[in-house]
């Protein structure tokens, strides 16, 4: 059965949930909260796939989605176990608490 | 109106909300919460595009393990009451952030409907490719090669989270 809603509506969708993370990503000190944005970013690309791919009819477009969650779940485990670490070395998670490499 | 423009008008305001929630909030559990809610939503719109096998994988994945792991670490460090977990806000890193995000919103949204897609249906083809049989006859044919690699990439980054995340024993002791 198909829709009637229109491929442009679920990219502007998609641009406005990808906006939405980087504000988080640019706003916010927490490193988590941070990854989590970072998350945000990758669900509003996978969308926008998906929408790509349902209009078009190619199945490449889920086919990327699917291997995206599996980086994405690759980059959950080491991007915790680094912030893991760093809270165990620096007792913080604020980003800006952390400039041993700032010039 | 028709149910899919109703499903896609709930889904859409509830992924917005809940993304807006989860940069907004102070305490990251409540964060990672409405994140939940978020993966949810976007399950539901990969629905609308008959999707099932992604939508599927969006619950099981990021939902269920993604989150779970994010919630385990915010609870492993014990950041201490909400009190102190009150950001010092800086407003102009936060004022200039968002203006600039909504600049890029608008310049995204002109560029996307002065060249509209036209598309305005589903592919006759998209209820037979999303089904977990299609996915899964071109990920063991024709993407067979990105799949190995991306088990290479998991075991990688096993290694890797195991390694950072261990606690480093006394030299020589």
């Amino acid at each position: 059965m198909p829709t009637s809603i229109p491929l442009d509506y679920y990219l502007i969708l998609s641009a406005v949930l990808f906006v939405t993370g980087v504000v988080g990503v640019i706003t916010r000190r927490n490193a988590i909260v941070i990854f989590m944005s970072i998350e945000l970013m990758l669900n509003a690309v996978n969308l926008s796939m998906v929408a790509f791919s349902a209009y078009s009819g190619d199945i490449a477009g889920q086919m990327f989605v699917f291997f995206i969650m599996a980086v994405a779940a690759a980059e959950a485990a080491v991007g915790l176990a680094i912030v893991l670490s760093l809270f165990r070395n620096k007792q913080t998670v604020y980003v800006d608490e952390v400039n041993l490499m700032k010039w | 109106m028709e149910v899919q423009v109703i499903l896609f008008a709930i889904f859409a305001v509830g992924a917005i909300g809940s993304a807006i929630v989860t940069v907004t909030r102070k305490n990251p559990v409540a964060s990672a919460m409405a994140l939940v809610g978020h993966f949810f939503m976007l399950s539901g719109l990969y629905l609308t595009l008959e999707a099932q096998f992604v939508a599927a994988v969006q619950v099981l994945v990021y939902a269920g393990a993604i989150m779970v792991l994010v919630v385990f670490v915010i609870m492993l460090l014990n950041l201490g009451t909400e009190q102190q977990l009150a950001e010092r806000s800086s407003y102009l890193r936060g004022t200039l952030g968002t203006l600039f995000a909504a600049l890029f919103v608008i310049l995204l949204a002109l560029a996307i409907t002065s060249n509209p897609s036209g598309a305005n249906q589903l592919s006759s083809k998209a209820v037979e490719i999303g089904t977990t049989e299609s996915i899964g006859q071109s990920l063991f044919t024709q993407y067979l090669f990105p799949f190995e690699a991306v088990s290479l990439l998991l075991l990688a980054a096993l290694i890797g989270a195991v390694i950072l995340a261990k606690r480093h024993v006394q030299e020589g002791a």
